[in-house]
């Protein structure tokens, strides 16, 4: 296994609209930063990967109009993942685990301002069972908030807190969309959407960009004084049916986050990825990260949430705080799917 | 004018799928009412079955037929339903275990109000009336309530005994009769077997006045269950002249906040022709506008 890093990390501003942008207009500014602030242009980058949907701006094969972004000649060695980025940039360290080339740019894109959200995420859905009920996110995510009430895992007051506190965080992101002092009395006073989820439950919907470089080895500390090094990735997936899952639990982030390493040590950060207040819980239960940790320094995406963009904000968030030295280990976390259906889990650690 | 053309833009795919002897063979019973579960290799039960088990285990050809009934394991209120929802009424989604099966079916809760729903609640299926071989053949579930109806219905005749008929028969003629105890001298409006003070029969008939005190009242402003008048409305105690009990009757004729203790009142009589054997010969007491009667007066019936 190579050591591989992440060197730099460049994100758009997450906020309600950006208008005036297509895609390759979104990506440009974020991908040419990147590599700028290490000093590359996209001659020296080995591998490019991208990941966004086209059901967003409802344009099929719009990540092919990304690239137009990119300087794209001569031909790039370039891949797309219909996931979130955080999954291009999972391939991307996979591809330099090759060993012939040792950089590359990770980027992705979320223009969610031109649809309705909860409504193209049924698209995720069983087609035969569930989507021609029309079963919207929001929906979906109460199911599960609901199941951790009967449960007695979480009240309704235990999800305005963890809204409350990331946005509270977010005060000192200036890229996070909803940020202050919240109050949970307030929350709880909030009509429901889909009980019991209030909309302070729920993540903005939100158009954002992101870029990450990628490095091997002698090549990431020519590049930067401290690396965030990758010490360990993984992400594992959980049947699609949502009537075959205990939607309290999350045994997919429990087994990524042993395989990436979690538990060889104590991490200072943890950027996790969870779009719905209650699945915070979920995943701080299944992880096992106690108060120890500082969980969402940036406001996580309870603050921004750009799709497919959310989960590689959270890496480079959680990047940032290694590359400045202000931490010496943390978690990022990445989710897709139904429910967290489908988690991501890095280690990352700094010099 | 904005800088930045826009425009609506819709997208739409008429694609069609094709189901599998497992997932096809479910949604075309569904066509025929029929609500079947598949077994698994390691003998569960999936409703709605599924081609492969979560362990990737294909399921058989066993199929199980299912009581059209389940328990809720999750549920949420939709307060309000977004386009492309089931209902356009306030609705809840739930995850329905199916009877009989190991795993829950997402679908629509027709509950009518959240309070209804919880979880662990029991609820039946509803087929829809028109069916195209789809889960929406299934309408959504309903709940179970757990009650049947049990009503009671008996048929008597009933008399209303010597002395009140005898009071009856007064009202017909427009008259307050009332009961006599020869020895205590007490007159009961209306007439009773005896006078509970005395034991005594109280056989002589005496006709009292249609004007009285208003010994207590009550304004009634909440409804309840078989009420037949429009609240607010008042009812009062009162004592006729020349009775010792009082009778019970509305109140009216005056703004509700004048009525008090004391107040003189006069029977409002129905037009002769409509009178019958019933106190609802009178419509109500009305403040007759004599002075009022000192308490000491009346205390003692109160």
């Amino acid at each position: 296994m190579r050591d591989v890093a992440i060197v730099s990390f460049s994100q758009l501003p997450s906020v309600t609209a950006i208008d005036a942008t297509d895609e390759a207009e979104l990506v440009q500014p974020v991908t040419s930063d990147a590599m700028n602030q290490v000093g590359l242009t996209q001659d020296d980058i080995g591998f490019t990967c991208s990941g966004s949907t086209d059901y967003l701006p409802g344009r099929p094969f719009s990540f092919v109009a990304a690239v137009d972004g990119l300087k794209a000649w001569p031909p790039l060695r370039e891949s797309h993942v219909e996931m979130d980025g955080a999954f291009a940039l999972y391939e991307a360290w996979v591809r330099l685990m090759h060993g012939d080339i040792d950089t590359a740019l990770v980027f992705s894109f979320g223009k969610s301002s031109l649809g309705s959200v909860p409504d193209i995420l049924n698209l995720q859905n069983d087609p035969y069972y569930v989507q021609p009920l029309g079963l919207d996110s929001i929906s979906a995510a109460a199911l599960q908030a609901q199941a951790m009430i009967d449960a007695g895992k979480a009240t309704e007051r235990d999800f305005a807190e963890v809204a409350a506190r990331n946005r509270k965080n977010a005060v000192d992101n200036p890229n996070a969309q909803i940020r202050g002092d919240f109050s949970v009395e307030q929350m709880l006073e909030e009509p429901y959407i889909s009980s019991p989820l209030r909309k302070s439950f729920c993540s903005p919907v939100s158009d954002s960009a992101a870029a990450i470089v990628l490095a091997a080895g002698d090549r990431a500390r020519e590049l930067v004084k401290r690396p965030a090094w990758i010490r360990g990735i993984d992400h594992r997936t959980e049947p699609h049916s949502l009537g075959q899952r205990d939607l309290t639990t999350s045994p997919s982030a429990k087994l990524a986050s042993e395989k990436a390493g979690l538990v060889q040590g104590r991490v200072d950060v943890a950027e996790l990825h969870a779009p719905f207040a209650h699945q915070e819980i979920i995943l701080r239960e299944a992880m096992g990260l106690g108060d120890e940790v500082s969980i969402n320094p940036s406001g996580g995406a309870l603050a921004a949430n750009s799709l497919m963009t959310a989960g590689l904000i959270r890496f480079g968030e959680a990047a940032s705080r290694l590359l400045s030295g202000n931490a010496g280990r943390a978690l990022a976390h990445t989710s897709n799917g139904v429910c967290l259906q489908h988690n991501l889990v890095a280690v990352l650690e700094g010099e | 004018m904005s800088e930045i053309l826009s425009a609506p833009y819709v997208l739409e795919y008429t694609y069609t799928r094709s189901t599998g002897p497992v997932v096809g063979r479910f949604l075309e019973s569904l066509r025929y009412e029929v609500l079947e579960g598949v077994k698994t290799a390691d003998g569960r039960v999936l409703c709605p079955p599924l081609e492969y088990d979560e362990e990737g285990e294909p399921t058989t050809d066993e199929f199980v037929p299912m009581r059209p009934s389940g328990t809720v394991k999750s549920w949420s209120w939709v307060p309000e339903p977004r386009r492309g929802h089931p209902f356009e009424r306030p609705f809840a989604w739930a995850l329905v275990q199916i009877d009989g099966a190991d795993n829950a079916m997402v679908h629509a809760v027709d509950a009518g109000e959240a309070k209804r729903m919880h979880t662990g609640m029991r609820v039946r299926l509803r087929w829809a009336d028109e069916k195209h071989g789809t889960i929406r053949d299934i309408a959504c579930f309903e709940p179970i309530a757990p009650y049947l109806p049990s009503p009671v219905h008996l048929e008597y005749d009933v008399n209303p005994g010597k002395h009140y008929s005898a009071y009856l028969r007064g009202l017909q003629e427009g008259k307050l009769i009332g009961g006599r105890d020869p020895e205590a001298g007490k007159v009961y409006v209306p007439p009773r077997g005896a006078d509970p003070m005395t034991g005594n029969p109280t056989n002589e008939y005496v006709e009292v006045a249609d004007v009285g005190v208003l010994t207590t009242f009550a304004i009634i402003r909440i409804p309840f269950e078989g009420q037949k008048l429009k609240p607010p409305y008042c009812f009062g105690a009162i004592v006729l002249d020349g009775a010792d009990s009082p009778i019970y009757h509305l109140v009216s004729g005056v703004p509700y906040d004048e009525i008090r203790m004391g107040m003189r009142v006069k029977a409002k009589w129905k037009p002769k022709e409509q009178w019958d054997t019933s106190l609802e010969n009178i419509l109500y007491f009305e403040p007759t506008g004599e002075p009022d009667a000192p308490f000491d007066s009346y205390k003692e019936h109160l």
